[in-house]
């Protein structure tokens, strides 16, 4: 409730906000706050400068040309109700429809979220199936990660101090079937386990998938196990509850609990939820 | 007035400022030149403190001045002395000073200008430790070789409790050994972190020209607050003012006096300025009290033919590290003496041990005794259905006592006051649908789905309660209640009351009571509650004893009134006394209703006293004081149906209905509104709630985070009726309904949950059942489940 004293500046510029927080170690990015601002009125996060970059422009807006393009500034409330990103990959809506509450969807930004990187976050989940690109900015220059690799582990990123997301790229996935199901935890409402797959259908059969899972592990994962599962299948009973155990093992070792919902648990959710997410896909 | 203020479902009236944020809540309250507290709290859960460094604390920016218990001697009370239990009542500093004894327990303060301050310099404060083992489960508390919390209270037990004594167990004992069948069960009620929307906080400000003190703070009962207080820190009760502002809900956490409070008025002492604290909700998680907490050991007895002889229990009820004010009698009064329920059982008898655990204090939380109760007597009662093979509310109709208008004295010793049980049961089994829910259920196994449905009948006791009984029973409190009633010249009134409500609705419903009994418009009274200064003694609200025992005092206090007008009228209209009809505000003549005289200037005459009646005293006043001959039992039938998803094992609440019965209803808006905020806090203890310690102490289900509290998404819409049986001895044939939603649910909801559980072979879960436990259940039972 009583974060310790701090200075707080409004960047100019994406390129001011690499300077202030690039010159100064004990400097932060404030995007929505609600991550950062609830860390550090526990003291858990004791920055001593917050640079915001939630009102620059450039961080801001959606569009759609070929692929999606999303500034880091959106909020979660600004993607779910995009036209754009209903068309291009409808599940990175919903996942983001599902984050916490409205005042929560109505300031926190994906890439606050991204950057943050808690491991029951919901968008990740989605970025990472959906084979999404994160553009990065810095003062040398810019660069790009995909979204399987800049998940590292628990509030662990590829992002290294001075640089700023700019925006996250997704693939046009509007030919796909996709969807992601999430058993939300029933005290923060974050997900005990979060499963997004993205199926390239011909007729009945399922040529390719694509499948993440967040929640029950230490950051949003590539399931491989499971693609292999369902691609080739006609995704009958049979291939589902091939993919559910091959989920369980994809996520073996990078299983995550709490003292409520353990790992064990977690793990044979991620199986439940990856045929959910399939039947959910389906429609 | 052509409908009557009494049972009409009117808005509340305390509503537009507490939605439109414009009420005022202790910390809303600011005064020039405040200084900040805060407390520095315990990380260990069991510790000696081998030495406070503050010099680093004293030297931080706006820091003016750093305690630690040293500096004071502020013991807290306990105020449920319960006798013939060998209860043992250790010091609670308001300051540890040698050992901590739960995570939260204060060990030092500071006061600064800004409360950024104070908690920076809490931060430096440097306490040495040495950890000592911390014990959390109440029953292991009480084994030998658990850590020792106090060198006096060997096994930790505080007390221990036989109902009845020995002679009521060896009568409980011939029950068991007559019985055809009896069932057990182990239940555990697991802690609960009553989760008020507005947590603790306390600004105390010292006058020293005047020699008073005055406290704002987040209290159910401003009075006993007030004796309390007066004791710990010196200042006489007529010298020291209670305040309780706007309180944002107590369910029984907010009747302690808490350390947090007396240091702030100490502080205030010392530094000649006011003392603000406002706790976080890390801090309040830790540091108010929680509730339940109970590891039980139950039986229930019963012929082959269905007629349940004998109920009995062993409960170890935790207490946490400190006796509170209630602590003690939650468990043993509040809870053994309702072990017959609605059932005409021949004996109860109840082995309760009371534990001191490394763990934050225990007191009331909404029901408080009574749910886990009500919990034991509706599980054993299912498990005898099942053992007997009967359906489960067959057993219970075959078991009800008959109804009953004046009275029924339960084998307890306590006499409930009127009963009519089973027109609730038909009523809530006929909204259900019961029979054909049956062939639902089965259809719906056949096919893989798994509905259950739970019902319970129930009764409780509340509206705490005869003076006689409490002094009896060792509470140290009166339990009666007040009513002033203050008329103005021009006829507006203000009735003045003993008790606090705090988020009830009472200052709509007594405003009700009142408008009803004499005709003077809603807009023209205004209830005034929570000051020591203005209201009369009384001992505040909890144990649902707003209506029940306040509403009667008003009762007393508007007859007074009535009387008092009447001859007034009588004067002025050269009338006997007892030819005075009063009837909606008009008072005339019987046969003569045209020439009346309107209460508004017969209050105005009675203030300009220039004629009055010999004897009669001018101006317009009345006072009552009301001491309840008993307590209310307000009694109901409720159901739930669920459905389980055995993949997940997520329990969906599919439909829930209640039929309670609460004698006449003030305002039926608002005992829906109390019905459904029970409902939902018994239905989380069922389903979600419950504090996590792990093994050396540490509260893991600290913030909200972890800590489930139900939220309406949860919820199907409750469907509600009602049966109406007075009460006999309250006037206005009230009882109470603050607590029954809470004190019902729990149980209904956990046996439907093991209804639809019953083919997979799943006979018991501990609470709360979240979809990793009954997951966990599932996968365990023998026959296992499809995930
Ligand atoms: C009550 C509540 C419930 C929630 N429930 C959910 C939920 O169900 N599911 C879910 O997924 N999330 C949930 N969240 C988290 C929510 O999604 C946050 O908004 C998000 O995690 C952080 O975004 P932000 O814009 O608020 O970031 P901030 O809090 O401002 O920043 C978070 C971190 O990211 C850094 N940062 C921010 N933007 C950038 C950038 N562009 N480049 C580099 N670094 C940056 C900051 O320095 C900081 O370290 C919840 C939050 C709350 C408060």
């Amino acid at each position: 409730m009583w974060p310790k004293e701090f200075d707080y500046v409004r960047a100019s510029s994406v390129d001011d906000a690499i300077q202030q927080t690039s010159d100064n170690t004990d400097a932060k990015i404030l995007a929505g706050g609600h991550s950062l601002l609830p860390a550090m009125k526990l003291r858990l996060s004791e920055p001593g400068k917050l640079v915001d970059i939630s009102r620059l422009a450039d961080l801001k807006g959606i569009s759609a040309n070929g692929t999606l393009s999303i500034g880091a500034m959106s909020t979660h409330a600004e993607i779910a109700a995009s036209a754009d990103v209903q068309q291009y990959c409808a599940s990175l809506a919903t996942a983001c429809g599902m984050v916490g509450d409205h005042q929560v969807r109505n300031f926190g930004t994906l890439g606050g979220n991204i950057a943050h990187a808690d491991p029951a976050s919901d968008p990740p989940t989605v970025l990472v199936a959906a084979g999404a690109t994160i553009h990065i900015k810095r003062s040398r220059g810019e660069r790009s990660v995909s979204a399987e690799d800049f998940f590292i582990d628990l509030f662990t990123t590829d992002l290294e101090d001075g640089e700023v997301i700019t925006r996250i790229e997704v693939p046009n996935l509007s030919g796909h079937k996709a969807a992601y199901v999430k058993m939300p935890h029933p005290a923060s409402r974050y997900a005990i386990v979060g499963v997004a797959v993205i199926l390239e259908m011909d007729g009945d059969t399922c040529k390719s998938a694509r499948v993440a899972v967040g929640g029950a592990t230490v950051s949003a994962m590539r399931a491989s196990g499971a693609e292999s599962a369902l691609s080739g299948s006609s995704l009958d009973d049979a291939a589902l509850n091939a993919a559910a155990s091959a989920v369980q093992s994809d996520i073996s070792d990078a299983l995550m609990g709490d003292v409520s919902y353990p790992e064990s648990y977690r793990q044979a959710m991620s199986g439940v939820y990856l045929k959910r997410a399939v039947k959910a896909a389906l429609g | 007035m052509s409908t009557r203020m009494f049972g009409s479902g009117i808005k509340r009236r305390e509503d537009p400022r507490l939605i439109t944020g414009k009420a005022k809540y202790t910390d809303d309250i600011k005064l020039p030149g405040t200084l900040h507290m805060a407390v520095v709290r315990s990380p260990h859960a069991h510790a000696n403190i081998k030495g406070i460094d503050t010099s680093a604390a004293e030297a931080m920016p706006g820091v003016v001045a750093v305690y630690t218990g040293e500096a004071m001697n502020l013991p807290i009370p306990t105020g449920a002395l319960i006798p013939d239990c060998n209860l043992i009542t250790p010091e609670h500093p308001s300051l540890a000073k040698e050992k901590v004894r739960y995570v939260g327990d204060g060990v030092a303060i500071v006061l600064a200008e800004n409360r950024y301050q104070a908690q920076d310099a809490a931060d430096v404060v440097k306490v040495d430790y040495e950890v000592l083992g911390a014990i959390i489960n109440p029953e292991d508390a009480t084994k030998d070789g658990a850590p020792q919390l106090f060198d006096d209270v060997p096994n930790n037990v505080a007390f221990r409790w036989l109902m009845g004594g020995a002679e009521n167990q060896e009568a409980s004992n011939k029950v068991f050994e007559a019985a055809d069948v009896v069932v057990k069960e182990r239940i555990v009620q697991q802690r609960l972190q009553p989760t008020t929307m507005e947590p603790r906080a306390a600004l105390a400000q010292w006058n020293a020209a005047t020699e008073e003190m005055t406290l704002w703070v987040t209290t159910q009962n401003p009075h006993i607050h007030r004796v309390l207080l007066s004791g710990i820190i010196g200042v006489p009760e007529h010298k020291l003012r209670i305040i309780a502002p706007e309180v944002g809900g107590g369910f029984g956490a907010k009747i302690d006096l808490y350390p947090d409070e007396a240091l702030a008025c100490w502080a205030s002492l010392q530094t000649g300025r006011p003392v603000k604290w406002t706790e976080t909700r890390s801090e309040n998680y830790v540091a108010m009290t929680h509730g339940r907490d109970h590891v039980e050991y139950v039986e229930l007895a019963a012929t082959k033919d269905g007629k349940v002889t004998g109920i009995r229990s062993t409960v170890y009820a935790g207490m946490g590290a400190y006796l509170t004010t209630f602590g003690a009698g939650i468990p043993t009064i509040l809870h053994a003496l309702i072990y017959c329920g609605v059932y005409a059982f021949e004996n109860a008898f109840a082995d309760v041990i009371g534990a001191f655990t490394s763990a934050t204090p225990v007191e009331a939380y909404r029901g408080a005794g009574r749910p886990e109760a009500t919990f034991l007597v509706e599980r054993l009662m299912d498990k005898m259905a099942n053992a007997l093979d009967m359906d489960p509310t067959e057993l219970r109709r075959k078991n009800l006592i008959p109804k009953f208008e004046d009275g029924y004295a339960a084998p307890t010793g306590v006499t409930y006051d009127s009963g009519d049980y089973e027109p609730a049961l038909d009523k809530v089994l006929e909204m259900a649908g019961y029979s054909d829910f049956r062939k639902e259920q089965e259809e719906a196994r056949k096919n893989g789905k798994y509905l259950g449905i739970g019902v319970t009948t129930y009764t409780e006791i509340c509206g705490l309660g005869p003076s006689e009984v409490n002094g009896a029973i060792g509470f140290q409190a009166g339990g009666w209640e007040s009513s002033i009633i203050r008329m103005s010249p021009t006829g507006k009134a203000q009735v003045l009351i003993g008790v606090s409500p705090h988020g009830q609705g009472g200052a709509t419903s007594f405003a009700q009571i009142f408008s009803d009994g004499t005709g003077i418009p809603m807009d023209d009274i205004e209830v005034v509650h929570g000051d020591t200064n203005t209201t009369p003694m009384g001992w505040g609200t909890y144990g649902s004893r707003n209506a029940a025992v306040g509403g009667a005092a008003l009762a007393g206090a508007i007859t007074k009134f009535k009387d008092k007008a009447k001859v007034m009228a009588a004067h002025m209209l050269e009338a006997a006394v007892e030819d005075i009809e009063y009837e909606d505000g008009q008072l005339y003549v019987k046969g003569s209703p045209d020439n009346a005289k309107a209460i508004q200037e017969i209050v105005l005459m009675s203030h300009l006293g220039w004629d009055m009646p010999a004897g009669a005293e001018p101006s317009f006043e009345v006072s009552n004081f009301y001491n309840p001959p008993n307590f209310v039992y307000p009694f109901g039938a409720h159901i739930a149906i669920v459905e389980i998803d055995a993949e997940t094992g997520t329990v969906e609440l599919k439909r829930y209905l209640a039929v309670d019965d609460c004698g006449h209803q003030i305002n039926p808006m608002i005992v829906a509104g109390q019905i459904h905020g029970g409902l939902a806090q018994g239905i989380g203890q069922a389903l979600c709630e419950g504090s996590i310690y792990d093994d050396n102490g540490q509260l893991l289900t600290g913030s909200m985070m972890d800590y489930a509290v139900p939220r309406a998404d949860m919820f199907p819409n409750f469907e509600l009726d009602h049966t109406v049986t007075p009460s006999p001895h309250q006037p206005l044939g009230i009882k109470g309904v603050g607590e029954t939603g809470t004190i019902a649910s729990t149980p209904t909801v956990y046996n439907a949950v093991m209804d639809a559980l019953k083919p997979l072979s799943v006979e018991s879960v501990d609470m709360p059942l979240t979809p990793y436990r009954v997951w966990e259940a599932i996968q365990n039972a023998s026959n296992g489940g499809s995930a």
